[in-house]
């Protein structure tokens, strides 16, 4: 049977197709202005064959639901599903999205026991980051490699204590002034994410193996800082983004 | 609206232009959450025209009160004893405000992060939008919290008619002591504010109106845990909401009608939800009207609210007063003694608390706890830890939401709750 799953992220919307567990097509598209439109253009013109089922996630699954009549779960469950799928002994899943992070943890059968998440700012988020290249200066993809080998120069360095994006923002634009050099800038801000991360996770726990999902996890920096705070490997998917999608796929063919 | 009271909002001073528009999106607000529900009791009528009439003929109502001679007291807590302020021939109305109004007004006095209620308390003052607190003669604060303790400060400037109730943060034998004391003092400022004397038989009979109050919630909280559930969490939370404001006669007359109603309900298995629907407690922070976000959530998401650990809910009904006194110093110990049992974050140890959140998850056989923070209230943003601990420690899944009156969180919140919600279900199926 052809199944899909689509994940209504608050930046991208992922499509993932699926027969028989194996994933046929996963695209990406901007989430943009008309979400729905997008959601019928991946399901119409991406797919070689159309699904004979589909389940929504994400923010946006609800547009699926009214719009489409398509069965909706929330994306914690569809991500913990598509981290189990890549990784079978998945225990904990920290994803970072577009504009919320989660910490999830699974049972050994892989259901979803526990999970936090950021309360209301964006700080933390996918959001931010990107926000924080741009007043930076970088694009998205350099941000992360900006600062990978300055681990060094990050133990004393300067520190980003705001909690909100746009007090953030300000505090960086006077780090700027400063004359800091911008490389250590941006350890700084990957180094407060990782934090604001660390403190979901102590809520739930930590137990191995640990799953870095959402866009986020593309960030090199944001990995190695990840790792190294926890003292243990985490585990990243080759399309660590499509992870939710897939989950809704999956539970689309059960 | 039916009846244009324009002319009475005017001469109480309301800001008509903002009046309105509170009106409008109260009115919307109201279309959407609670009359698109499907097979309501057909008691929710009395109260949807309660809502309706919420800034009109209630209104009119105090203003005739007033005219006779009764004086109008403003009350934020269920500490306050609302049997002395009957007992003074008063009126008594609970002025907690659950919207995000007037907060912008509210920042000139207060910092950004004072919780919702506060602002709200102090917005709808300062925007001239609630004809309550128009026409109150006294408001009675109470040291509960540190943000309340000194906002009352700021509202008496502003009002001139604040008058603070010393409530201890613990209970020992001083504390008890001199919350005794203190509910003396507000018996005596009553009487000279009124001219009333409180007698041991005034008492007696506006003790036995308020325990009928209790009695008609206690038994809605009842029945509304039959599964299926006969009414909506939402409406059960609006009827506990009104209990603050409505005249008490006549909110227990109507209240008892619809509990009459339910009980039909029950027998005949109409119900609002489908059998074995999901069972979610909710406690916290007091949801004072028209907050009806985390209710909405929940059910919308398919799950049933089946009671609400707060003041807005079982604090403010669970103990009754204990009736057997003969002079009006036995009463005030009695008073003292009901009240003191009510179990407020703002007091340390609060082991009741806890206790009653496990009596109630199992009595109400709730499948789930959702802890509820008003954002910046710290007493019981603090006490989620205790809670999630023992609620941890029965096997029931918790959930532990920080939130305000605003809906930029919505989405997110909609996620939380329906990941609680699918995690609930895989247990229920395991």
């Amino acid at each position: 049977m052809i199944v899909a799953g689509i994940d209504i992220g608050s930046r991208y919307i992922k499509f993932v197709l699926a027969e028989e567990g194996h994933i046929i097509v996963a695209e990406k598209r901007e989430t943009g202005h008309d979400p729905l439109n997008t959601c019928r253009d991946l399901i119409d013109r991406t797919a070689p064959a159309s699904p004979e089922r589909i389940v929504a996630t994400g923010y946006g699954r609800y547009l699926m639901e009214v719009h489409g009549n398509i069965p909706t779960i929330t994306e914690i469950k569809a991500v913990a599903r598509g981290a189990r799928a890549v990784f079978s002994s998945c225990r904990t899943v920290v994803d970072i999205g577009g504009q919320d992070t989660k910490v999830i943890s699974l049972d050994d059968k892989g259901m979803v026991s526990g999970f936090e998440m950021n309360d209301r700012c964006a700080a933390g988020t996918g959001r931010f980051l990107e926000i924080m290249a741009r007043t930076l200066g970088y694009s998205i993809e350099e941000f992360g490699a900006s600062c990978e080998s300055r681990e060094d120069k990050m133990r004393n360095a300067i520190k980003i204590n705001s909690m909100c994006t746009v007090f953030a923002e300000s505090e960086v634009v006077g780090l700027i002034a400063k004359g800091i050099p911008r490389d250590e800038v941006a350890a700084a801000i990957h180094d407060s994410i990782v934090g604001r991360v660390m403190s979901l996770i102590r809520r739930v726990g930590a137990d191995d193996d640990i799953i870095f999902a959402g866009g986020c996890a593309r960030n090199a920096c944001l990995a190695s800082l990840l790792s190294e705070r926890l003292q243990k490997p985490i585990h990243i998917s080759e399309t660590p983004e499509m992870l939710a999608a897939l989950g809704a796929a999956l539970y689309a063919a059960s | 609206m039916a009846k244009d009271y324009t002319q009475m909002w005017s001469s109480i001073g309301l800001n008509l232009k903002g009046h309105d528009g509170l009106l409008t999106v109260l009115t919307e607000a109201y279309k959407g959450i609670y009359l698109s529900q499907k097979n309501r009791p057909k008691g929710m009528d009395y109260f949807d025209f309660v809502i309706s009439e919420v800034h009109g003929l209630r209104i009119e109502e105090i203003f005739e009160a007033k005219k006779s001679g009764k004086k109008v007291i403003g009350t934020f807590c269920v500490y306050v004893p609302e049997e002395l302020v009957l007992a003074v021939d008063g009126v008594c109305i609970g002025l907690c405000a659950g919207a995000d109004v007037g907060s912008d007004e509210a920042e000139k006095y207060v910092p950004r992060n004072t919780c919702a209620l506060i602002k709200a308390f102090l917005g709808f003052k300062l925007a001239g939008l609630c004809p309550y607190v128009e026409l109150t003669d006294l408001i009675v604060g109470e040291t509960t919290c540190d943000g309340k303790k000194k906002a009352y400060e700021i509202f008496d400037e502003i009002t001139n008619k604040v008058y603070v109730m010393e409530l201890p943060h613990k209970k020992g034998v001083d504390g008890r002591t001199m919350w005794r004391n203190e509910i003396k003092r507000f018996a005596d400022k009553l009487e000279e504010l009124t001219g009333n004397k409180i007698t041991p038989e005034k008492l007696l009979e506006s003790s036995r109106i308020v325990n009928a109050k209790r009695k008609a919630l206690q038994r809605l909280s009842a029945l509304r845990a039959a599964d299926p559930s006969p009414i909506s969490g939402l409406d059960a939370l609006l009827i506990n909401q009104v209990s603050f404001y409505d005249d008490p006669i006549r909110f227990t007359a109507k209240t008892n009608e619809l509990c009459d109603e339910l009980a039909e309900r029950i027998k005949a298995g109409s119900s609002v939800a489908a059998k074995g629907s999901l069972r979610v407690l909710i406690s916290g922070s007091p949801m004072a009207i028209p907050n009806w976000k985390l209710h909405a959530i929940v059910e919308g998401s398919g799950a049933t609210v089946v009671g609400e650990e707060s003041c807005v809910g079982e604090r403010n009904f669970r103990t009754l007063l204990d009736e057997n006194f003969s002079s009006v110093e036995q009463g005030i110990d009695k008073l003292s003694e009901r009240s003191l049992t009510v179990d407020c974050a703002c007091f340390t140890p609060n082991t009741e608390r806890l206790d009653n959140i496990v009596e109630m998850t199992k009595r109400l056989k709730a499948q789930g706890v959702i802890h509820y923070a008003l954002q910046f209230c710290t007493p019981y943003m603090m006490e989620a830890f205790k809670a999630k601990k023992t609620v941890d420690a029965i096997g029931v899944p918790f959930l532990r939401i920080e939130t305000d009156y605003s809906m930029e969180d919505m989405g997110q919140l909609t996620t939380r709750v329906g990941a609680f919600l699918e995690m609930m279900q895989t247990r229920v199926n395991a």
